[in-house]
């Protein structure tokens, strides 16, 4: 599904990955874990394509094409999809005339005509229901005046609807109690599939309680310094990140 | 981002071709001898002809403004031509069967409708008047529309047709002396619209009139009258266009609306003049000078979207005269390459319990430079009166300027202004986020500017709101870099 190999990337003239290999099965879920500044958001920035983000050495597969030299909504047509750890407002824009948009990109690229308009609110609705949103979400701005966890919630919505073959989750757990964590991971788990693979970028175990990866992976310095499968997060919630940083310097 | 926006900016103008037409077109040139010649031409009273006269002196006497934030070479008035007819307009035709087709077709490329069956099998309700250069060629539906006793023709016509009221009201609201364009405009306007709502009657169709300069070194000086008597309401659309040439032409219109007691107006603008090219050469100087006088409970609301022109300078204006009378203006101004304008709106509360509402959404691309211009003024009478100002500015790029400029000044302590102003960009997370989901950048700017603009767009007449967004979307063409 995906293979990342030696990947050097930078960002205004600083180096943030130094080397990165990663392989990833169709079906599986990989989780990143690390210290700030690892170089964890970087890396879905620079898969998904996002500008000033400079791959500069290394190769990105994507099942089984070169993604490096395609555009951000080429790489999103394919089917990669970011779920953002700061969703940003667009004010004015209803989240389902943005909804039909990206889904009509999407389904032009696989050849399929656009839904029309009746049948893409039913499943919007449908959608919406499954992560717990209020219908009335649809008739707002895109992430407009939303809370933390219903703009987490939104994206979450967004990748059902996309279908995407491989889902990155920047930092999802990032301002999510409890409760919102629960109808987050219920949702990714929803989307399990064995055509479907998850990287799971976290900074905390806490939320591999809930969506349960099949490996691990430490990110620091910008390179994977220890993989394992998710015992390994546990380890980590326990002795820090200090045991691996010091060992791999 | 700004790259990428910049790529996507780079815009065609769909309207920019010439119809090749025979024109009977003075020689450039702006003296009295002009003035009388379109006079003549019109077979205009004598009163109307003197009115001419004084407003051209007053012009004379008067020095060009430079306040507004807009830099043009300086106008040469005498390399205007004053007057341009199609040839085929001097035996002026009785119906549209007499029109030259070459017109008829100019106008088919524009998607205008002329043909009233045409209009009827579509979607559009709507009555055209066409003005072309310095004539109008067709209004259409005026029959339909005399049996509601609605009168809608060109303002050349009612001149001698309903002499009482053109005499009355013009000049009522926007005087000789108003200021230097309007000055020039009373010297030597040549057609335009003219529309009186009976009292009590709700105009049973809307209303447009469709202006377009096609000849070179012209300058196009409209004048539209609208009356809405007493208890009337009316809906009035107006749209324009212009070929490409590299010259700057001159556009320098007046709009006079009064609404009698209780009557309602609504005009509605879609200004798409040519903006100039990529480089900043040729487009449309666009002076002009609209406002309205609202009476006892009568209700004026302005509703602009301007994508066109080089150089812009317009500021429709409610008078608020009448105890309760209520203004609105509503304002989508974008600007890109090396346009430039400087719009707004002013409220002069009159009356007691006056109510004016200002929604202004400024969109600069490109080098361009948007300047919201607006004046709120309580005067002493105006007890109870209340101003709500919105106004918004949205940057695209980094090469670009948005500038406000609100006037407030108020002269009873009863009265309640509010102002409320914001500056924002299209960002790179919110590129991000549309490109991310597959949206193609150029798809996403313009849905982030329609999003932005969705106040103001919702005012506007269905079919208008259509076209308002699909224009802005290729006038945007380009901006993303």
């Amino acid at each position: 599904m995906l293979s990342i190999k030696n990947l050097h990337a930078k960002v205004e003239e600083k180096d943030i990955l130094k080397g990165l290999n990663i392989e990833i099965k169709p079906g599986e879920i990989h989780a990143i874990m690390g210290p700030n500044g690892a170089g964890k958001s970087t890396l879905g920035n620079v898969l998904s394509g996002r500008e000033g983000y400079e791959v500069t050495d290394g190769e990105v597969i994507f099942d089984g094409k070169n993604i490096l030299d395609m555009d951000t909504e080429e790489r999103a047509r394919e089917g990669l999809f970011l779920a953002f750890q700061y969703p940003v407002e667009i004010p004015g824009v209803s989240n389902l005339e943005f909804l039909k948009a990206s889904v009509d990109a999407v389904r032009a690229h696989r050849g399929q005509d656009p839904l029309d308009s009746v049948s893409f609110l039913k499943l919007a609705r449908e959608k919406c229901k499954a992560v717990n949103l209020d219908q009335n979400f649809l008739k707002r701005g895109v992430n407009e005046g939303f809370s933390g966890g219903e703009k987490k919630r939104n994206e979450i919505m967004q990748m059902m609807l996309l279908e995407p073959k491989l889902c990155i989750l920047d930092e999802t757990d990032s301002g999510l109690d409890i409760d919102a964590l629960q109808v987050v991971a219920e949702g990714v788990n929803s989307q399990r599939d064995p055509n479907r693979s998850f990287i799971v970028v976290t900074h905390y175990q806490r939320l591999l309680d809930y969506i349960v990866p099949d490996y691990v992976h430490v990110l620091a310095g910008g390179k994977i310094v220890k993989s394992g499968g998710k015992e390994l997060a546990l380890e980590l919630e326990e002795k820090g990140y200090g045991w691996i940083e010091n060992g791999a310097a | 981002m700004s790259e990428e926006i910049n790529q996507y900016i780079k815009s065609e103008y769909a309207a920019g071709f010439i119809t090749d037409i025979e024109s009977e077109t003075l020689p450039p040139g702006l003296n009295e001898d002009v003035i009388r010649f379109i006079s003549a031409k019109k077979g205009e009273p004598e009163w109307l002809l003197e009115w001419r006269l004084k407003a051209f002196e007053i012009f004379m006497e008067m020095e060009e403004p430079t306040w507004a934030h807009v830099h043009y070479p300086k106008i040469n008035f005498q390399d205007i031509s004053y007057y341009s007819s199609p040839k085929s307009m001097a035996d002026k035709p009785q119906s549209l069967d007499e029109v030259d087709p070459e017109l008829l077709r100019t106008y088919e490329k524009l998607g205008i409708p002329l043909h009233e069956q045409e209009v009827l099998a579509g979607v559009a309700n709507v009555a055209m008047d066409v003005v072309f250069d310095s004539v109008s060629v067709a209004t259409t539906f005026r029959e339909k529309l005399s049996e509601a006793g609605v009168i809608f023709m060109p303002i050349s016509e009612a001149v001698h047709k309903h002499p009482e009221l053109v005499k009355k009201y013009l000049g009522s609201v926007v005087p000789q002396r108003d200021n230097y364009y309007a000055a020039l405009n009373c010297a030597v306007f040549s057609d335009g619209s003219f529309v009186y709502i009976p009292k009590g009657v709700r105009c049973p169709m809307e209303l447009s009139t469709y202006f377009r300069i096609n000849e070179q070194n012209t300058g196009q000086f409209e004048r539209t009258l609208i009356i809405a008597d007493e208890g009337s309401h009316v809906s009035y659309l107006e749209g324009c266009t212009a070929p490409m040439r590299d010259e700057n032409q001159l556009h320098a219109a007046v709009v006079e609306l009064v609404a009698l007691d209780n009557a309602e107006i609504k005009y509605s603008t879609v200004q798409n003049w040519y903006p100039g090219d990529e480089n900043g050469k040729g487009g449309i100087y666009n002076f002009v000078t609209k406002r309205a006088v609202a009476h006892t409970n009568a209700k004026v609301s302005w509703t602009q979207v301007e994508t066109g022109s080089a150089v812009t300078w317009k500021y429709p204006s409610c008078i608020l005269k009448g105890d309760n009378s209520i203004g609105e203006f509503y304002s989508v101004a974008l600007t890109n390459n090396f346009q430039q304008a400087d719009t707004g709106t002013k409220m002069i509360h009159l009356g007691k319990n006056t109510k004016s509402t200002i929604i202004s959404k400024g969109i600069s691309a490109g080098k361009s430079q948007n300047a919201y211009r607006g004046l709120v003024r309580m005067n002493p009478s105006a007890e109870g009166a209340r101003n709500f100002t919105q106004c918004d500015s949205l940057l695209i790029g980094d090469k670009c300027g948005a500038h406000t400029f609100p006037y407030i000044e108020s002269k009873h302590p009863s009265a309640v202004i509010e102002h409320e102003a914001t500056t924002s960009t299209v960002s790179d997370d919110q590129m991000f986020l549309c490109q991310q989901r597959g949206i193609d950048p150029e798809k996403a700017v313009s849905m982030i500017v329609n999003g932005f603009c969705k106040e103001v767009f919702k005012e506007l007449p269905m079919e208008f709101a259509v076209e308002a967004g699909k224009l802005l979307e290729v006038s945007l063409e380009g901006s993303v870099g």
